[in-house]
């Protein structure tokens, strides 16, 4: 289905087990490097230097922060449900790897193609919630208790308006492929789903909307992956680190793993949705760039400027209140999200 | 169905806690996030400090008191100087006093710093926070100039100081005034207009004036809650009836008046008007030798002495007792930090676990105040 690995290798078992290597290795680069991207990104904010001590600029200093983490001893508390405190970090892992599946990262390369790609996204990275809400449950501390508890209120709230900014596009789209979705942005900045979409003239009614829809979906997802301003999951001030004040060594680094790697998600799941996945932002004025290698090269900056833009608020903002940021999800944005619904809907019958 | 059964749950906030500023522990009875009781328990960094001071000369508990409330040691220094002065009746240079109230204002400034950035800590910006420690850097430089020290610095000595200023003080205290301004609008900008920040801090643990001075609650944390009372102004000391400057009261600019907001945003206001006394203060002070007051043995005769004064934490007071001897008989100190948090319980209740973070940020405690 439109991937380059079937075409290589046919339609065969071995293609099924190579289509997700790159994919892992891309995300477990990408979450070494995010983090000593963020490192970075914190200290020119703070007119600091950052790790500069390994290599140059600190290249390795996640690597050999990851090697210390291996070699460390994983410290499971007496209290804590043993079999639960175990198995948290890796649902969370995978449920946000799973979601990695339906990432279009070029024209030529997706893991599965799904006619039910976006719904299945947010299906399966909101599984991650039963993760959270277990390695806090099972910690058996307070402080961990009220981590989980705020993660599934937040993230369940959250839900909804990431799903309705969604389903705009998908209702102008009328495909939930991410593929397609991304096919049908061709030709430009102006045919992204940001600016409307392909259309006539007339689409510059929806531009409005679907700016807002961007943003909102957006916020949403930030709030999905426990960001600042919204991570009141970890909410160092008040309860130290929440779900992640019991785990120690390898276990607490696939937390980090998977809030990395979320973060990317997340971006690309925008990026698909509305900033023309894959597509040159020129069109088809340079073919060149267009190109399946170059595909990627767009998917990944795209994505990777949304996943600056993650860390640029965190490093800017302080962080709501539990009570705000349900006022602002129940009050605001789903309120918004529905008018936008309604207008999206009221410019396709009438166009 | 059967109905749920729901309990209070006790929350052990501390001892070692990010943002309980120290060692503090709170322990919180909480109905679901709701805070129904806060209970403070203290004493995790009780060092004896009254105890200790019966066993050492007059000028030998200066540098206890430095470690009172570490922040801040100037204006402990200062505060404990001028009660034994008073014991001992000696008046001391001009020269001493100008130099006392600009590094009273300087160390005000860096204390005022470390409340903003740790309160930005606290709701969750962690850059506002190196901002301010990199201001707070230039000042402590100027006391490293001067006595070498950056922290806790025994430089003001019974009857004068250890050190006289070098005229390399004076210019890079000048730069420092000049630097300042700009650097506080920024951190305004960045913090305390942030839109989070105000729905964070507005409304939250409102104190009102009558409560405040029923608790003996004093210093910004007062001043927040609208009630014009600044002992340099009140009850001058030293020279402050020499400078102009304003008390800086909370207005309800943001929120309303005794919120945290108001307490928080009155250090800001507060920094301007120390940088106005270090203006005017720098450039007339007068000639003067700083030591030539200072006893050979203090030895006061036998009596009491009570000086307060006005440190960035609030009203910090000694009460010194003297036999005659050496030794003082008995110091009591009368910690602003202390009083100030004992409100915390009245004002926290109904709220939620971060604004109690929130509101005991706002009182810029300091735990070697505290327990002493």
């Amino acid at each position: 289905m439109g991937n380059i690995f079937t075409q290589w290798f046919g339609d065969n078992l071995l293609t099924y087990i190579l289509i997700p290597v790159p994919i892992l290795i891309y995300v477990l680069v990408f979450a070494l490097y995010a983090v000593l991207g963020e490192r970075k990104v914190s200290a020119w904010i703070q007119n600091r230097i950052g790790p500069n001590r390994t290599d140059r600029f600190g290249l390795l200093q996640t690597i050999l922060d990851t090697l210390k983490l291996i070699q460390k001893e994983i410290i499971i508390p007496n209290r804590t449900d043993k079999l639960f405190f175990r198995m948290a970090p890796y649902i969370v892992f995978t449920s946000v790897f799973l979601g990695y599946a339906v990432l279009p990262f070029s024209s030529v390369y997706i893991g599965v193609d799904m006619n039910l790609g976006l719904f299945y996204f947010f299906a399966i990275t909101s599984l991650g919630v039963i993760g959270v809400l277990m390695a806090g449950w099972s910690s058996n501390n307070k402080y961990s208790l009220f981590g989980g508890m705020r993660t599934v209120a937040q993230i369940v709230s959250y839900e909804i308006p990431t799903a309705l900014s969604a389903i705009v596009v998908v209702m102008l789209a009328g495909t939930l492929s991410m593929q397609k979705l991304a096919e049908l942005q061709a030709g430009g900045v102006f045919n992204w789903f940001i600016f409307g979409g392909p259309g006539s003239a007339i689409k510059i009614f929806l531009i409005p909307i679907m700016v807002v829809s961007t943003v909102i979906l957006f916020m949403s997802t930030l709030a999905e992956t426990n960001r600042t301003p919204f991570d009141l999951t970890e909410a160092d001030s008040e309860l130290v680190a929440g779900v992640h004040v019991d785990y120690s060594g390898m276990m607490f680094a696939m937390f980090f793993l998977a809030e990395y790697a979320q973060m990317f998600a997340v971006s690309g799941v925008v990026t698909t949705l509305f900033l023309g996945g894959w597509q040159s932002p020129f069109g088809n004025l340079i073919p060149f760039l267009n190109t399946p290698v170059f595909q990627v090269f767009w998917f990944l900056a795209k994505g990777l400027f949304l996943v600056f833009v993650q860390m640029w608020l965190r490093w800017t903002l302080p962080r709501v209140r539990i009570d705000q940021l349900m006022t602002m999800c129940w009050k605001y944005l789903i309120p918004i999200t529905l008018v936008n619904l309604f207008l999206v809907g009221l410019y396709i019958i009438l166009t | 169905m059967a109905e749920l059964r729901t309990e209070e749950m006790i929350l052990n906030m501390g001892p070692q806690h990010p943002s309980t500023h120290g060692v503090l522990r709170l322990v919180l009875t909480l109905n679901g996030e709701i805070v129904e009781e806060v209970k403070p328990v203290l004493g995790y960094l009780h060092r004896c400090f009254e105890k200790h001071a019966e066993a050492m000369t007059y000028p030998q508990v200066i540098p206890y008191t430095d470690r009172m409330d570490y922040l801040n040691a100037m204006s402990n220094e200062l505060a404990y100087v001028l009660a034994v002065e008073k014991l001992l009746g000696i008046e001391v240079p001009e020269r001493v006093e100008y130099i006392r109230v600009i590094m009273a204002e300087l160390q005000r400034i860096a204390s005022h710093l470390v409340a903003i950035g740790t309160y930005g800590n606290d709701s969750g910006a962690m850059t506002p926070f190196l901002y301010c420690f990199m201001d707070r850097e230039k000042v402590l430089e100027l006391f490293e100039i001067v006595c070498g020290a950056r922290m806790l610095y025994n430089y003001i000595w019974v009857g004068g100081l250890s050190h006289d200023i070098t005229p390399e003080f004076i210019t890079k205290t000048k730069e420092l005034v000049k630097y300042l301004r700009p650097r506080m609008k920024m951190i305004n900008n960045l913090l305390s207009y942030n839109k989070i920040f105000i729905e964070r801090t507005a409304k939250i643990g409102i104190l009102p004036p009558e409560v405040a001075i029923n608790a003996g609650v004093s210093g910004p944390t007062l001043r927040g809650s609208g009630v014009k009372y600044d002992l340099r102004k009140s009850d001058p000391y030293s020279i402050y009836n020499k400078f102009d400057f304003d008390i800086c009261v909370g207005t309800g600019e943001r929120g309303v008046v005794g919120d945290c907001w108001n307490r928080y945003i009155v250090r800001a206001y507060e920094i301007e008007q120390s940088l106005r006394i270090i203006e005017q203060a720098i450039d007339s002070i007068p000639e003067g030798d700083v030591q030539s007051a200072v006893p050979k043995r203090v030895k006061p005769v036998a009596g009491e002495s009570y000086v307060r004064t006005e440190s960035p934490k609030g009203e910090l007071g000694y009460y010194i007792i003297s036999d005659g001897s050496l030794n003082p008989y008995r110091v009591k100190a009368r910690s602003p930090s202390f009083c100030n948090i004992s409100v915390i319980n009245q004002i926290s209740r109904g709220h939620m676990i971060a604004d109690v973070v929130m509101i005991l940020g706002s009182f810029d405690i300091v735990l070697g105040c505290i327990d002493r």
